[in-house]
């Protein structure tokens, strides 16, 4: 069955595109990519008016399974990413048991098959049991699907074990993905240390608590001459630091999250525990400093850091409320409110923060519209609103401190191997129905 | 003057007191002229007087507490209405039980008004989301402690016939201290100049954002001082290594009748308690001539009458009116 996506505004990094195209799409591939293209067989999907993109990828998510069935499973969070616009994520490791060896890699990869939804890319841990210690099999992880490594929830904390972490990644050339945290500065900690939390007396984390590994393992990575990402990016002077680092030629990549670019520390006045996720929401010019990072091409990736909890896990004291956000379902629509509408951010570069770059760093043959190509693509539009309602989210999770905001941007289309699996306003559909 | 206005002057319009900082400075000062109303029913012989006779108060504890705690329900008894204490200790709590479960019970049970008292910092917020009730918050965690700095203000105002222009020195450990930002907020709005003073690790970031000068040389923070309030250090609240030792804390911080001598002749002396003598305070300080100490205590008393007074009666009023 072909299909043709007729008048769209084509946006593709990877090729340096941004006009008005059509693109047809025969079984599962991109087979041709130009003006006005006319096929009778084709079923024709109109995106005028709307922005074609290759499929995004969201390289930092939480899916809970196995192990936290409760919060999200991999069917209900890969419902959410469709919905929200990705055809593929990257699910993080700190599952029970953790995703660190290929078994559990494999259960992920065949359960994510079996939903049939977006795809799903795992993430191994670093070490055993995300303990920090001892490497885990990233090498046999690697092979049974395993994009990327990273002990994500708990930092690589021994500089000793990072650097061999560092050292091994380039054996099997896999991406090493530290969530960069200082544990003697983050012990007991709930939100960042500013005028909130000393207001609302809550135990702060320091910037520095992010900046001190950011500064270390930029080091290691020069001493061990391979690559580094890190992930969620919320301190101004991490910022810094990888700019830097960027400007030296070192393999140095990173993300930040949609809730670092729209929100600050004064997002949890009111002890709002929707608001409480880690790293924290910090301040004014960090969130400046991340704006301008998106713009200055420091930061590499948006990636949401999808979260989902139980509703009981936020509906109590805010000490005892978990950390994170629930973002699969409307991150998209938030960050072309943001970036692209309020800040102007050109749409190529929008695409290839959400799409071609988290592509290149998994190194996974995503993120483009190149013809022959997998027909992973997202379509999504800049005149239509979208207002969050966390009841109406596909996770399980409902946990977002922005229910009720009105935001200008919406996913339209989200299609995976040539197949329309969102449509704006209906329910995802499987590529097994 | 209209029945509207006097209603309105006549009550707090207000569910709850969670803390200082949402609290208008005229507020503040109703709350003050209240209690002292109050304050001569302890010295009565018949201490009860029937303004919330029907109403059922519940002390929450989740901390331990003898002074709060008493004040507390001593204060309700006085105003005649029923008191039920609960602590965390022996109670379903031990089972397990959440403490939104624990108030959606006791809910149940129609009471008008739960005191908390909690070791989290927003826990009375929460709660006040969840129940219809009223709530005060007797001290959460690490944030506001209203009903004392209420107390600590009536009593300056007692002593000094003011606070407008006053220098009050907070003294100790102010990271950890609800006591401390509850007062900060509330000498703020009556017009003093807060100190606070102690070692850096024991200060707040930013904390200068809220109007105090900060210093970490007590003999500057004394100088010239009208008021000083010791607090306690906080043992359990304190991981790790704020200080070296309490004795070279007591050295440099600790409040002794020389160190004093650099304040104002008239000044006076405060406490939350309870007082680690010989760490924040030397004894001959807190029985000498300038402690109010025990006086902050009676006080207290007032106050949380007033308090508990103007939030169930004004509660009672504008529920008859609705």
């Amino acid at each position: 069955m072909k299909k043709l996506l007729k008048n769209g505004r084509v946006v593709d990094p990877s090729q340096n595109i941004d006009e008005t195209l059509d693109i047809l799409i025969e079984d599962k591939f991109i087979s041709k990519i130009s003006e006005k293209i006319v096929d009778k067989e084709a079923e024709i999907i109109d995106c005028a008016g709307l922005v074609v993109a290759p499929g995004f990828i969201d390289m930092h998510t939480h899916l809970r399974e196995p192990g936290y069935e409760y919060k999200e499973t991999i069917e209900t969070g890969t419902m959410a990413a469709l919905a929200g616009g990705f055809t593929a994520v990257a699910s993080m490791p700190n599952t029970n048991p953790p995703c660190d060896n290929d078994s559990i890699v494999r259960f992920i990869k065949k359960k994510a098959e079996e939903a049939g939804f977006a795809r799903v890319f795992p993430i191994g841990a670093i070490t055993k049991k995300r303990e920090g210690k001892e490497l885990a099999e990233m090498g046999l992880m690697a092979q049974f699907g395993a994009v990327g490594f990273s002990d994500d929830g708990s930092p690589v904390a021994s500089a000793f074990v990072m650097r061999k972490a560092l050292e091994y990644s380039k054996t099997i050339d896999k991406i090493i993905i530290q969530h960069a945290e200082e544990p003697s500065l983050f012990e007991g900690g709930q939100i960042h240390e500013g005028l909130v939390s000393t207001e609302l007396g809550l135990k702060g984390i320091p910037s520095q608590c992010e900046t001190i590994i950011v500064k270390r393992d930029i080091d290691l990575c020069e001493l061990t001459n391979s690559s580094i990402h890190f992930a969620h990016i919320s301190a101004r002077e991490s910022l810094n630091y990888i700019k830097e680092a960027k400007r030296k030629g070192l393999k140095v990549t990173c993300e930040v999250t949609p809730h670092h670019l729209l929100l600050t520390e004064e997002a949890v006045l009111g002890f709002d525990t929707m608001a409480k996720v880690n790293p924290p929401l910090r301040e004014e010019k960090d969130k400046e400093a991340l704006l301008e990072g998106i713009f200055n091409g420091t930061i590499d990736v948006i990636a949401t850091d999808h979260a989902p909890h139980h509703k009981d896990e936020k509906d109590c004291e805010f000490g005892f409320a978990a950390f994170g956000i629930s973002s699969l379902d409307i991150a998209v629509p938030s960050l072309i409110d943001y970036l692209i509408q309020k800040n102007s951010l050109p749409v190529i570069r929008f695409v290839e923060l959400l799409s071609t770059n988290p592509a290149k760093i998994l190194k996974i043959p995503f993120g483009t519209l190149k013809v022959g190509s997998i027909a992973d693509i997202t379509v999504f539009s800049l005149r239509h609103q979208t207002t969050v309602n966390p009841n109406k989210f596909y996770s399980l999770g409902k946990n977002t401190p922005f229910s009720g905001r009105k935001f200008n941007g919406r996913v339209q289309y989200t299609i995976v191997d040539g197949k329309v699996l969102y449509t704006y306003g209906k329910p995802p559909k499987s590529l097994h129905s | 003057m209209e029945f509207g206005l006097w209603r309105e002057k006549m009550m707090l319009n207000r569910k709850d007191l969670l803390d200082i900082k949402g609290l208008k400075k005229e507020e503040i000062l109703f709350i003050l002229e209240t209690a002292k109303g109050f304050l001569d029913i302890p010295t009565r012989t018949v201490k009860k007087v029937p303004a919330l006779k029907g109403m059922t108060v519940i002390n929450c504890f989740y901390e331990p507490s003898t002074r709060t705690r008493t004040s507390f329900e001593l204060a309700a008894k006085r105003l005649s209405a029923d008191t039920i204490n609960f602590s965390s200790g022996g109670s379903s709590v031990e089972k397990g039980e959440t403490l939104l479960d624990t108030a959606l019970n006791l809910q149940a049970m129609a009471p008008d008004c739960i005191i908390l008292r909690h070791p989290l910092s927003g826990a009375p917020h929460f709660l006040a989301k969840k129940v219809n009730c009223s709530i005060v918050n007797a001290g959460d965690g690490t944030h506001e402690h209203p009903t004392q700095a209420l107390l600590d203000a009536f009593t300056i105002m007692e002593k000094k016939g003011k606070i407008d222009g006053l220098i009050i020195t907070i003294l100790g450990d102010i990271l950890h201290s609800r006591v401390a930002r509850s007062n900060i907020y509330c000498l703020n709005k009556l017009g003093a100049k807060v100190r606070i003073c102690g070692p850096e690790t024991l200060i707040p970031k930013y904390i200068e954002n809220l109007n105090v000068e900060v210093f970490n040389n007590l003999d500057k923070a004394l100088d010239n001082a009208d008021v000083v309030m010791a607090l306690r250090i906080q043992k359990e609240r304190i991981h790790g290594s704020a200080f070296p030792s309490t004795r070279e804390y007591f050295e440099f911080f600790g409040l002794t009748s020389e160190k004093l001598k650099r304040a104002k002749k008239d000044v006076i002396v405060m406490h939350p308690g309870p007082m680690n003598r010989g760490v924040e305070i030397s004894t001959d300080v807190a029985d000498g001539p300038f402690s109010v100490i025990l006086e902050q205590v009676s006080n207290g008393m007032a106050i949380r009458m007033a308090v508990l007074y103007l939030l169930l009666i004004g509660r009672k009023k504008s529920e008859e009116t609705a």
